[in-house]
C-alpha cells in the first residue's frame, strides 16, 4: 500500500512539500501513506469526516476544533499539500533551521507559527481575537462536567486579565504571544515524526 | 559577620563547656558503675533534692546536642556575609565547620569521639532526604525524562563503577601506587561505591544555581536513583569479594547480573505498594485528620525499612513511594495536613541533610583512617571526573538520537560537571568490612577527599561555570492560568496530530496512561470527593485566587490601610465610596489589630479553606481597568471578616485533636444562617419601605449577649438605624470607630487572636473576595454575573446550610442587582452585631 501511495506523489510535489513545510523526502512519503488510508473517498482530498473517523480523535477534547484547522476558510476538502502544510507546525525546531530563517522568510513551524495555530482553535470567528465567549467555550470542552458555568465564568476572566494588556476584555494574538513568552513554545507544540 | 562570628564563638564555648566534660564522662566506663554507688550513698544521707543524673540522658543529649550544633551551624552559614555565601556553596561551608567542629572535639578529646556511622547515616540522616526529594518530585517532568534518567542511573553508574575500578587496577598493575594489598575485585568494589553521584549534594549545589528544569531533573532524577543502583552495585560485588576471587565462575556472575535486577525492580516495586498502601489509608484518615500528615513519613519510612529487610534496594523503594503516592495523598487529605506535610518533610529533610555535611567534615578529622597513596588518591580523583564526562557524553549521544529535544552541549557539561560524591559514597566506604578489604582506610579517606573534591571545589566553582557557559536558566517560576490552560491545550493539540499521523507516540501513551489513571487508579486510591474536586484547571484557579487574597491582604498590612487599591481618579463617586472613606478613619485600628494575624494569614488561610467549598470567585488584583473602581468595600470586607473573629475569640479551647476552632459545622453555620437571614430581611424590607434595623439588632444582640461575656455597648440599635438610612456621616464613623475599638479590646482581653486558626471559612472564603471585584465594578461582565447577589449564595447554599430553605433564595434572586449598593451595605450590618 506504501509504495502505491507514493507512487501516486510526484517528484516534483514532494520537492516542492519539502521546500515548503521542511520535511524530508521519506517523512512526505510516509506520511502520503497515512493520508491515503484515511482518505476513504479516494478523491485525492480529505473531507471533516474522514478526520472524525479516527476514533481517538472523537475522545479528544479539542478533537474537532483541531480538524476544522486543517481545513482552510470556507473549504470542506483538504489536499496533500494543505494537510502536510498544517502537520508542517508541529515539526521541531531544528538547530539549523535557526541561522536559515533569516534568508527564507518564516517557516511554518516557527515559533509565531505555532502559537497562531493554537490561538486559531481559541479564535472561531477568526477576527483576530479571543473573546470572553470563545474562552469559554473552549474551556467548557477542556474540564470536566464539575465545574459550574459561574466557575468557568470566572476562570475565563481572570484567563482573560491575565493576557488582556489593553483592556478590551479579549485576547489579541500579540496579547498571547506576549503572555506566552516564557513557555517553551517550540518544544511544547512539537512532535517526533519519523524520519 | 559579627553576628556569625558570634555564632562561632558561642558554639566552641557551648562544646568546650558541655561535650568535653561529657566525652570525658563517656570515655571512663568505669563511671557508669561508680555513678548509681554515689547516689546510693547520697541517699542514705538524707533525700536528695536534685541530683546530676547524666547517664540516664547521655544519648539523646547527646543526639540532640549535635542535631542544635548542627543547626546553630546551618544558621551561622546562613548569616554569614553574603559575598562568602554566593560563592562558597552551602554544604560546603557546612563541610568546612564540620573541620572546625572536629578540630575542637578532637583537640579535647585527642580523638575523634564522634563519627558519622553507616547505620546512623542509613537509617536515621537518608531516609527523609530521599522521601523529601521523591516527595516533592515534579512527576511530569520526571516522567517525561524517565528514560534518560534511568539510562543515566543504571548505564551511567554501571559504566562509572566499571571503568573506574578497572582503570584503578590497571594503573595498580602497572604499578603506580606501590605495594597495596587489593585485587581487581576489591577495585571494583571501590569502583562501586564512588560512582554514585549523591542527591543531597546535588540539590545542595544544584537548587542554588538554577538551571533549567530539563537539567535539573536530569541531575536530579539521575542521583536519586542512581544511589539506589550503586548501593545494589556495592552489595553484589561485596558478596563476590566475600566469596573470593577463584570461585566466581559464569554463573555467579549471572546470579550476580540477575540479583542486580531483582533488588533493583523488586526495591521499586515495593515502594509503589506501599504507596498504594498509603494512599488507600489516607482515603480514610477524614476523622483524625491531625495526625494524618505521620502516616506520610511513617509510611515512608516503613517502605525503607522493609526494603532492608528484605535486601531490596531501600533507597529506590522509599523514592517510588514518594513519587507514586504525593498526587492522591495530596487530594486524599486535608489541605492543612498537606501544609503540615510539606514543612516537616522540608524541617526533617534539611536538618539531616545539614547534619550529614557536618558530620562529614568532623569525621575528617582523625588521625586513624587517614592513609596517604598519593598514587591511589589522586588517580582516583581523575578518573571519576574523567569517566564521568566521557559517560555523560556516550550515553547522551545515544540518547539525543530518540529525543524531541536534544539535550545541548552545554547542558552535557554541566551534567559532568555536576557529578559530586556525597555521604552516600562515605557511609559504603565506611560500611567495608576490614576483614575482607585491608586498605578499608585507604579506601575512605579517598572516598572523603573525592567527596570534598567535588562538593566544595566543583560546588564552588559550579555558579561561575552555569554563568560562564550561559546554561539556559530556570524559566520564572510564577505560573498564570493562561498558560496552564495553553499547556494542556497543547498536549490536547499534539495527541490529535499523532492521532491524525497514525503515529504512536510519546503523548499516545502519555495520553493513554493518563486516561487509565484516570479511570482506574484515581479511582481506587482516591476519595470519591477529591476526586470530583480535582479539575485540572480548576485547581490552579483556585491557587492562584487563594495566593492573590493572601497577596492581597498581607499587601494591605504592609502598607497600613487599603490606601493603596483606592484611587481618586476613580470617576463614579457613589454614596458607597465615601461610605467608603468614612472607614478609613477606623481603618488604622483595625490594621493594627490585624497585623497580629499576619502570620496566621500567610499560614492558615490558604490551606484552610475546605476542599469542597472552594470559592469560585475571581481575584481581580490584576484586572487594571477595574482597580481604580474596585475596593472600598474591601474596608467593609476586612472590618467584617475580622468581626466574625473576634466574635469568636472567647470560644477558643485548647484541644489536643481539634486545631481550628471553626472546625464546629454547627457555630459557621449558625452564623452563616442568621446572617443570611437578616440579610434577606433587611432586604426586602428596604425594598418595601421598612426599616427593619431595630429588630434585627435586638435579635442579634440576644444571641449575642449569650455568646460574648462582656456584650456590647449601648447605643448600637440607633447606630444601626442610621445606617439603613445610608445617610453616614462622620460622625457615625467616629461613633463606629469607638465602637470598633471596644470590641477590639473585648476580644484581645479574652484571648489573643494570634492563636487563633483561621476560620470562617464561608464568610471568610467567600464573601471578600466575592464582593471586592463584582459588586463595584459597573463592567459588563460584573452585570452578567454578580456572585455576590444571592443569586451565588444560593450555590453556595446547599453546601453548608442544608436547613435553610432554599425558597428565600430563589426569592432573592429576583432582584435586580440594581440594588446592589444597598445589598452592599446592608451586609456591613453583621459584622457589627
Amino acid at each position: 500500500m506504501g509504495s502505491r501511495a507514493s507512487s501516486l506523489l510526484r517528484e516534483e510535489d514532494i520537492e516542492e512539500i519539502k521546500k515548503e513545510t521542511g520535511f524530508s523526502h521519506s517523512q512526505i512519503t510516509r506520511l502520503y501513506s497515512r493520508f491515503h488510508s484515511l482518505d476513504k473517498g479516494e478523491n485525492g482530498a480529505l473531507s471533516r469526516e474522514d478526520f472524525q473517523r479516527i476514533p481517538e480523535l472523537a475522545i479528544n477534547p479539542l478533537g474537532d476544533r483541531i480538524i476544522n484547522a486543517f481545513f482552510p476558510e470556507g473549504e470542506d476538502q483538504a489536499n496533500f499539500r494543505g494537510f502536510m502544510r498544517t502537520l508542517a507546525h508541529f515539526r521541531p525546531v531544528e538547530d539549523n533551521e535557526k541561522n536559515k530563517d533569516l534568508t527564507s522568510g518564516e517557516p511554518l513551524n516557527s515559533r509565531t507559527n505555532k502559537l497562531l495555530f493554537a490561538f486559531r482553535l481559541y479564535d472561531l470567528d477568526r477576527d483576530d481575537k479571543i473573546s470572553r465567549d470563545e474562552l469559554l467555550q473552549v474551556l467548557r470542552m477542556m474540564v470536566g462536567v464539575n465545574i459550574s458555568d459561574e466557575q468557568l465564568g470566572s476562570i475565563a476572566d481572570r484567563t482573560i486579565q491575565e493576557a488582556d494588556t489593553n483592556g478590551d476584555m479579549c485576547i489579541s494574538f500579540s496579547e498571547f504571544i506576549k503572555v506566552l513568552e516564557k513557555v517553551d513554545v517550540e518544544q511544547k507544540m512539537s512532535i517526533r515524526f519519523l524520519h | 559577620m559579627a553576628s556569625s562570628l558570634y555564632l562561632c564563638l558561642l558554639r566552641a564555648v557551648f562544646l568546650v563547656c558541655f561535650v568535653n566534660p561529657l566525652i570525658q564522662g563517656l570515655s571512663g566506663d568505669a563511671n557508669v558503675v561508680q555513678n548509681p554507688h554515689h547516689e546510693l550513698e547520697e541517699n542514705l544521707t538524707g533525700l536528695p533534692i536534685v541530683t546530676f543524673k547524666w547517664h540516664h540522658v547521655q544519648t539523646p543529649y547527646l543526639v540532640i546536642i549535635w542535631v542544635f550544633v548542627a543547626g546553630l551551624a546551618k544558621l551561622s552559614v546562613i548569616e554569614l556575609n553574603h559575598h562568602v555565601t554566593s560563592v562558597i556553596p552551602e554544604s560546603g561551608l557546612l563541610i568546612i565547620l564540620g573541620f572546625i567542629l572536629g578540630g575542637i572535639v578532637w583537640g579535647a578529646d585527642k580523638a575523634q569521639t564522634f563519627k558519622l556511622l553507616p547505620p546512623t547515616f542509613f537509617y536515621y540522616l537518608l531516609p527523609q532526604i530521599i522521601l523529601d526529594a521523591s516527595y516533592f518530585m515534579p512527576n511530569k517532568l520526571f516522567f517525561s525524562n524517565l528514560g534518560a534518567i534511568l539510562i543515566y542511573a543504571i548505564f551511567g553508574t554501571c559504566w562509572n563503577a566499571a571503568t573506574v575500578g578497572l582503570s584503578l587496577w590497571g594503573c595498580y598493575e602497572a604499578g603506580a601506587m606501590g605495594n597495596l594489598d587489593i585485587g581487581l575485585l576489591q577495585f571494583l568494589l571501590f569502583g562501586s561505591l564512588i560512582a554514585a553521584v549523591d542527591p543531597v549534594a546535588v540539590i545542595a549545589v544544584f537548587e542554588e544555581v538554577h538551571v533549567n528544569e530539563v537539567l535539573f531533573i536530569l541531575v536530579f532524577g539521575e542521583s536519586l536513583l542512581n544511589d539506589g543502583v550503586t548501593v545494589v552495585l556495592y552489595n553484589v560485588f561485596d558478596a563476590f569479594v566475600a566469596l573470593g576471587g577463584p570461585k566466581i565462575d559464569a554463573a555467579e556472575i549471572f546470579k550476580g547480573i540477575f540479583s542486580f535486577v531483582v533488588v533493583a525492580f523488586g526495591g521499586s516495586f515495593l515502594g509503589v505498594v506501599f504507596a498504594i498502601l498509603l494512599s488507600l489509608l489516607t482515603r480514610c484518615t477524614k476523622h483524625i485528620q491531625i495526625i494524618e500528615a505521620g502516616f506520610v513519613f511513617v509510611v515512608g519510612y516503613l517502605a525503607y525499612l522493609t526494603a532492608e529487610m528484605l535486601s531490596l534496594s531501600a533507597i529506590l523503594s522509599i523514592t517510588f513511594c514518594g513519587i507514586c503516592c504525593q498526587k492522591y495523598v495530596n487530594a486524599n487529605m486535608d489541605e492543612k495536613s498537606v501544609t503540615t506535610v510539606r514543612h516537616a518533610m522540608k524541617v526533617l529533610a534539611n536538618g539531616s541533610e545539614t547534619m550529614i555535611f557536618v558530620f562529614l567534615g568532623v569525621t575528617a578529622i582523625d588521625t586513624e583512617i587517614w592513609i596517604w597513596n598519593t598514587g591511589f588518591i589522586l588517580l582516583t580523583l581523575l578518573f571519576v571526573f574523567i569517566y564521568r564526562i566521557i559517560g555523560v557524553f556516550l550515553l547522551t549521544w545515544m540518547l539525543n538520537k530518540f529525543r524531541l529535544v536534544p539535550i545541548e552541549v552545554i547542558d552535557q557539561v554541566v551534567m559532568s560537571y555536576g557529578g559530586l560524591r556525597g555521604a552516600v559514597a562515605y557511609g559504603l566506604a565506611a560500611m567495608l568490612d576490614e576483614d575482607k578489604i585491608p586498605e578499608k582506610n585507604l579506601m575512605i579517606s579517598t572516598t572523603l577527599i573525592v567527596v570534598y573534591f567535588t562538593v566544595i571545589l566543583q560546588g564552588l566553582t559550579m555558579k561561575p561555570l552555569v554563568q560562564w557557559l550561559k546554561v539556559k536558566r530556570a524559566a520564572h517560576s510564577d505560573l498564570k492560568l493562561i498558560e496552564k490552560l495553553n499547556n494542556r491545550a497543547f498536549d490536547h493539540i499534539l495527541a490529535a496530530v499523532e492521532d491524525i499521523c497514525g503515529r504512536i507516540g510519546d503523548n499516545w501513551w502519555t495520553r493513554g496512561w493518563n486516561r487509565f489513571e484516570e479511570n482506574y487508579i484515581s479511582w481506587l486510591l482516591m476519595k470519591p470527593k477529591a476526586r470530583r474536586n480535582r479539575d485540572y484547571l480548576f485547581s490552579i484557579f483556585h491557587k492562584l485566587n487563594l495566593e492573590d487574597a493572601v497577596n492581597y491582604v498581607s499587601e494591605g498590612e504592609r502598607q497600613g490601610s487599603l490606601g493603596f487599591i483606592r484611587s481618586d481618579e476613580a470617576a463614579n463617586v457613589d454614596f458607597k465610596k465615601q461610605f467608603g472613606s468614612e472607614f478609613t478613619d477606623v481603618m488604622p485600628d483595625i490594621m493594627v489589630d490585624m497585623s497580629n494575624y499576619e502570620l496566621e494569614i500567610e499560614n492558615f488561610s490558604a490551606t484552610s479553606i475546605v476542599k469542597d467549598t472552594i470559592p469560585s470567585v475571581s481575584l481581580d488584583i490584576h484586572g487594571q481597568d477595574r482597580k481604580n473602581a474596585v475596593d472600598d468595600i474591601n474596608a467593609h470586607h476586612l472590618l467584617q471578616q475580622h468581626l466574625y473573629r473576634s466574635r469568636k475569640n472567647h470560644r477558643h479551647k485548647y484541644s489536643r485533636s481539634h486545631f481550628s476552632i471553626n472546625q464546629s459545622e454547627d457555630e459557621v453555620q449558625e452564623i452563616f444562617q442568621r446572617t443570611m437571614r437578616s440579610r434577606l430581611e433587611s432586604f426586602k424590607s428596604a425594598k418595601m419601605g421598612v426599616n427593619p434595623a431595630k429588630k434585627i439588632t435586638k435579635h442579634h444582640k440576644k444571641e449575642l449577649t449569650h455568646k460574648m461575656a462582656n456584650g456590647h455597648p449601648d447605643g448600637t440599635g440607633h447606630l444601626y438605624g442610621d445606617e439603613v438610612d445610608s445617610a453616614v456621616g462622620s460622625e457615625t464613623g467616629a461613633i463606629r470607630g469607638t465602637f470598633m475599638r471596644d470590641t477590639y479590646t473585648v476580644g484581645a482581653g479574652i484571648e489573643n487572636p494570634v492563636f487563633l486558626p483561621d476560620m470562617d471559612s464561608p464568610t471568610h472564603s467567600s464573601l471578600p473576595w466575592l464582593m471586592e471585584t463584582e459588586a463595584v465594578a459597573p463592567s459588563q461582565r460584573a452585570q452578567r454575573r454578580l456572585p455576590w447577589t444571592p443569586n451565588r449564595l444560593r450555590r453556595l447554599a446547599p453546601m453548608r446550610i442544608s436547613t435553610c430553605s432554599t425558597d428565600s433564595f430563589l426569592m432573592a434572586d429576583l432582584e435586580e442587582h440594581e440594588e446592589q449598593p444597598q445589598t452592599d451595605h446592608e451586609e456591613i450590618r453583621p459584622a457589627f452585631d
